[in-house]
């Protein structure tokens, strides 16, 4: 994808420059950008680093499994046909319990396992069942209580309340996620 | 009330990580090593994306394309009350995680992190998923190519998310919250 959208802006700005004659601001910012990446990557990995690592606990300790029964009511209203003490079940959960808590290296491989194991019970092989179309769409929809690379990019541009965003973002994932839910329970019925 | 609940979430999930490594006998300062290294590998592999985004969108800015693009979002911009500057954003975000983390950070940068922009733009990378990536991964592993619906619902989901994230911004920066 990036290797069409990458070069067609950097050939369209650089023509359209030449021709309203602004090239001395295309230069600036060439010459700019090496220094500005870097200033924030530096300040980037100091925040990542420390989450990275209290991550690290996180995914060692049993803490998922234990929250993933939080989400048994959740789990009852959207995948009803899965049940309760399967190995899909707890696949199913645990991947969304790691993505609440932004434990993006764990929730992965429990999501496609979680795939595969819904695959095996899918009764038409080359069509998602419904189970699975509900399941990709609330990975899309990411709820996260605690948004790390946002607040890292936030402290490191220097921001004076880098976690004043938390409400919105709570807010807004929720709501997108509710949406995409209530999308794919009308439009399953139809597709 | 709320800004207290944003500033203790993080404190008291750093003291639950911790503490819950040393009930289960953990060696919690060996794992927080690990990972903290592990964020180094991340961070390097970022930089020249970065690198890359950030010359191609400054390109775009300081050119003035941005601008003359944005002028023809004008109608739907208006329509849906939305800062014209994150519109970037916005069409990207489904596409591509980095090139989307790439924008949001120069969109903060030109505008500052604590701006309504910047507030906006930070809820959004929050809030929604790099959509087509991740029905990419999830659909491939098994094989499946009639994903029916799920892509429309997914970009209803973020449309949604986006929408919210002004929304909630703007009331915030109204002194609802």
């Amino acid at each position: 994808m990036l290797n069409i959208i990458w070069p067609v802006f950097i050939i369209i700005s650089i023509v359209y420059s030449v021709l309203i004659g602004n090239i001395e601001a295309i230069n600036n910012s060439i010459f700019e950008v090496g220094e500005s990446t870097i200033n924030l990557v530096l300040n980037l990995l100091g925040t990542l680093c420390l989450w990275n690592g209290l991550m690290k606990i996180a995914e060692k300790t049993s803490l998922i499994k234990k929250i993933a029964k939080i989400v048994n009511p959740l789990m009852k209203a959207l995948f009803p046909e899965i049940k309760r003490g399967t190995e899909t079940y707890q696949a199913i959960s645990m991947n969304i319990v790691s993505n609440i808590l932004g434990l993006g290296n764990a929730a992965t491989p429990l999501g496609l396992k979680a795939m595969k194991l819904m695959q095996q019970e899918n009764k038409e092989k080359k069509k998602l069942s419904n189970s699975m179309a509900l399941f990709i769409i609330l990975n899309t929809a990411s709820i996260q209580i605690i948004p790390t690379t946002v607040i890292a990019i936030r402290t490191s541009l220097g921001s004076v309340e880098p976690t004043r965003i938390l409400i919105p973002i709570w807010g807004a994932t929720i709501g997108a996620a509710l949406a995409g839910i209530i999308s794919a329970k009308i439009l399953m019925k139809r597709f | 009330m709320i800004n207290y609940v944003s500033s203790i979430i993080i404190p008291i999930m750093i003291v639950m990580i911790v503490l819950y490594g040393i009930l289960e006998k953990q060696k919690v300062f060996d794992l927080f090593i690990q990972g903290a290294t592990e964020g180094i590998g991340i961070v390097a592999k970022l930089f020249p994306t970065l690198l890359g985004i950030f010359l191609a969108i400054g390109l775009l800015r300081s050119s003035g394309v941005l601008e003359f693009l944005l002028n023809f979002l004008n109608p739907i911009i208006s329509f849906l009350n939305i800062p014209k500057e994150i519109m970037p954003l916005a069409l990207l975000r489904p596409i591509s995680g980095s090139a989307s983390l790439g924008i949001a950070t120069d969109i903060m940068k030109e505008y500052g992190p604590d701006s309504l922009t910047g507030m906006i733009v930070s809820t959004i990378m929050g809030a929604t998923e790099t959509t087509i990536y991740t029905i990419a991964v999830y659909t491939s592993i098994v094989g499946i190519k009639k994903i029916r619906f799920v892509l429309i619902a997914a970009l209803i989901a973020d449309f949604v998310g986006i929408i919210l994230a002004v929304f909630l911004c703007r009331l915030m920066s109204n002194g609802f919250c």
